[in-house]
């Protein structure tokens, strides 16, 4: 690809992007959100069509016109949203539109066969014909990426394909991009995990705000020349230092025996002011039900709060934002913005009351006023303060979110997996103004499934782990692999 | 205003095109009988607004506009005061709004089927009650209502809809409630963690939804000088037109008052301009049906557009 041009709206996306993929080679793609990695895909898979420039497929000057084309010509896309229809099977998902079929009948024999094939070749151990839906979600993954090699594509572009996926699929996953390789296929990987890219990819193309910055040879090269690559500055550290474990001895939040049948059981924990408390468990482990049980969106059947040594009754997200708990949800876009709505919109939603006038009518240069501060302050990029929040990045999105919350003034914050998706120089302002927060004696509750996130940024540390916690851990003195052993439950004692 | 671009150039270009078919329509009179006619249909599309910028849909809006003319017909012939039987008559329209809420949000049934039960239910009631007769109405306020001007120039109804459309709007884009309408068309559980009652505000925007259907009722009533129990049959399609047509999303999260009453204006102008050049009825169905279709495809398309494909 050759001088890549592509705008959108008041954004220029790309700006003379160039990108070369040899054969039989793993090239990762590398940059901050927003930096143009995904735009850059949708052209070569054919969703975009460039403002500018050329691309060449074996030397041969090549203009593809559509998603259809493009899979003709030998390339095939694996998004990071799935994209599987729930309610079919593994194998009606991985031949969708191609299946085995006589008088326009579909040979549900010949087509369970195929798919068997496929996926014992691929060491992937799931029934072709059970339902997309009744699969975990990281399961669901692996069936994607079935689909798309079951077109037998020539260059296979894989767009976060690990984020829903464990460690040991992880290493499936590597194990069939090494077979591709070996094949003489190639393989464009767009990751956010180091760890990942140096051990797959041959080469790493680096791109900033729309614009080529170079590619290195994965041998020659570490993090961090590649970071400074992405960000454009130097990064001395990934994790701010937080001086302090809390600012005042009391329990701020403190919930016993917390339950709510068949979503968390049994939950006892308190967070002292200006203390970062983190949970850390594996996906569906439940961690992210004990929030929403403690938010009062999951409303629990039995079991105590207390805010200050006083007993509340938070049944409802309403009565936990009177209570000043806040809660930064895992997925921003489904449960944290409203995406057709505009930054300041949802920067004041979740506490109206603010930006009233005297007549009780809502003052929009109170709106406008308070967003701006938010804008300044986080420095979220966007063009204004009406811009749609969808068509801005997830790190950008991300800092409205938490804009929102923090207008409730809150002063127990629950932040569920709150940089996932976003980018390092983002990620390194969430965590900073966590401590900020953290010293104003706001009580934190951070949950995350990046083992050095909680590990760097928590002051104690809970383990979850079939809807329960089951222990708690220093994290200044705790290993990985001790973690690991209370998650997967390989213990000693007990 | 930009956001009104389109509309507002639909409805020059429409004022346009009759005025050099018609000589009739470009003169001050034909100009107030357009808003007078519009009036009505105007109305119910502020209230269908609100149920379609939560995401919902009110089909039932012409039943309880119909049934609330009848309330006021009844009230009035049985002797009550016309102040007391207009109050009785918005509280009907309130209820009728609160049933629908109610029943979709405690049961969890699509407004769309709770609405088409309704529809259905509030004609029967008007029927059953009246023997399907039509109440004749002599009672001097309401006529006023709907049919006398003031200053000799200003319709009445013309002047209650510019009212209804500041009230509205000023409800819409300036008070907690219309912005939480907003939100939570836009996302429903991002409103609910952010701290909206949904089930109450769906229930409370159908209230809405079911008192702008009692006023329209009341100017409608006035002026047919009679309660019909088979009154503004379809009438919801024609709100629901005039609303998105005006811009406001059927799926949700967006929407003005102000781009509803220039699409029921568009809507009314279509009509007017119809009638003057003496188009057959049947044909004018026609026409009518592929506005809305047209007024979906720009609200499909700017759906598109907003979400950058």
């Amino acid at each position: 690809m050759k001088g890549i041009h592509k705008e959108f709206p008041g954004v220029v996306a790309l700006d003379g992007v160039d990108l070369k993929l040899e054969e039989g080679k793993v090239l990762a793609l590398l940059g901050e959100n927003g930096a143009g990695k995904s735009t850059l895909m949708k052209i070569l898979s054919g969703s975009y069509q460039p403002d500018g420039g050329d691309i060449y497929l074996y030397g041969k000057k090549v203009e593809i016109k559509n998603v259809n084309h493009a899979r003709s010509l030998g390339i095939s896309i694996i998004y990071q949203e799935l994209s599987l229809s729930p309610n079919m099977t593994v194998a009606e998902n991985i031949f969708a539109m191609r299946e085995p079929a006589r008088f326009g009948l579909i040979n549900d024999k010949e087509l369970n066969r195929q798919a068997k094939t496929l996926l014992d070749e691929l060491e992937i151990d799931i029934s072709p014909s059970k339902p997309v839906n009744e699969l975990s979600i990281s399961n669901q993954q692996l069936v994607e990426i079935a689909k798309a090699l079951s077109m037998q594509p020539k260059i296979i572009i894989m767009d976060e394909p690990t984020s829903a996926l464990s460690s040991k699929e992880t290493e499936l996953l590597f194990k069939i991009i090494r077979k591709l390789k070996h094949k003489g296929n190639s393989v464009i990987y767009i990751s956010h995990r180091m760890e990942e890219i140096f051990e797959i990819s041959d080469s790493i193309s680096v791109l900033r705000d729309g614009k080529y910055i170079g590619t290195v040879e994965t041998a020659n090269t570490d993090p961090d020349e590649l970071i400074v690559m992405m960000v454009g500055r130097e990064m001395n550290q990934f994790y701010p230092q937080k001086e302090f474990t809390f600012v005042k001895d009391e329990k701020l939040l403190e919930v016993k025996n917390y339950t709510k049948k068949g979503y968390y059981h049994d939950v006892n924990l308190f967070v002292r002011p200006g203390e970062i408390l983190g949970l850390y468990g594996l996906m569906g482990s439940g961690r992210t039900e004990i929030a929403r049980g403690i938010f009062g969106m999951l409303k629990k059947d039995s079991g105590q709060m207390f805010i200050r040594g006083r007993e509340v009754h938070v049944d409802s997200s309403i009565s936990a934002i009177k209570h000043k708990i806040a809660f930064v949800t895992e997925d921003r876009k489904h449960e944290g913005l409203v995406l057709t709505a505009s930054v300041y919109e949802n920067v004041t939603f979740a506490n109206l009351h603010k930006v009233l006038n005297a007549i009780k009518l809502i003052s929009h240069k109170k709106e406008a006023d308070i967003t701006k501060e938010h804008v300044d302050h986080l420095r979220i990029k966007t063009p204004n303060i009406y811009q749609m929040v969808n068509n801005l990045s997830g790190g950008n999105q991300q800092k409205i979110v938490l804009s929102k919350w923090f207008e409730i003034e809150p002063e127990i914050l629950i932040l569920d997996e709150p940089t996932r998706g976003i980018d390092i120089g983002a990620k390194y302002e969430i965590y900073k103004l966590m401590i900020d927060l953290a010293k104003k004696g706001v009580g934190i509750i951070l949950i995350s499934s990046e083992l050095p996130e909680v590990l760097n940024m928590s002051d104690r540390l809970l383990i979850v782990k079939d809807r329960r916690i089951v222990t708690e851990l220093d994290p200044k003195r705790t290993t990985p692999e001790e973690i690991m052993m209370h998650i997967t439950g390989r213990r000693g004692e007990s | 205003m930009k956001n009104y671009g389109g509309v507002l150039l639909a409805l020059v270009g429409l004022v346009i095109l009759f005025s050099f078919l018609s000589p009739n329509f470009l003169n001050a009179n034909n100009i107030l009988t357009v808003f007078s006619q519009v009036s009505i249909i105007a109305i119910l599309a502020f209230g269908m607004t609100f149920v379609l910028m939560i995401g919902e849909i009110d089909l039932s809006v012409g039943s309880i506009l119909a049934l609330c003319g009848l309330v006021l017909g009844v009230m009035l012939y049985s002797g009550f005061n016309e102040w007391i039987a207009i109050a009785a008559t918005l509280l009907t329209g309130a209820l009728a709004g609160l049933f629908n809420g109610i029943v979709s949000a405690r049961f969890s049934i699509p407004t769309f089927i709770v609405t088409v039960a309704t529809m259905g239910i509030f004609r029967g009631i008007g029927y059953a009650v009246t023997d399907a007769k039509p109440i004749q109405i002599d009672n001097p306020v309401i006529l006023f209502i709907g049919n006398q001007k003031l200053f000799g120039v200003l319709p009445v109804p013309v002047l209650i809809v510019f009212f209804l459309l500041i009230l509205f709007h000023v409800i819409l884009a300036k008070t907690t409630f219309g912005r939480r309408a907003k939100m939570m068309g836009g996302n429903r559980l991002a409103a609910e963690y952010a701290g909206v009652n949904t089930k109450t505000m769906k229930m409370k925007i159908f209230v809405v939804s079911g008192i702008a259907a009692a006023i329209s009722g009341i100017l409608m009533a006035s002026r047919l000088y009679s309660a019909q129990p088979n009154a503004a049959g379809g009438y919801e399609l024609d709100a629901i037109a005039a609303a998105v047509l005006g811009g406001t999303s059927l799926t949700g999260g967006y929407g003005t008052v102000l781009g509803t009453f220039i699409g029921a204006l568009i809507m009314g102008v279509i009509n007017n301009g119809m009638n003057l050049i003496g188009m057959p009825y049947f044909y004018q169905q026609i026409v009518k049906g592929l506005i809305i279709i047209i007024a979906v495809y720009i609200d499909v398309r700017n759906k598109q557009r907003m979400l950058g494909k």
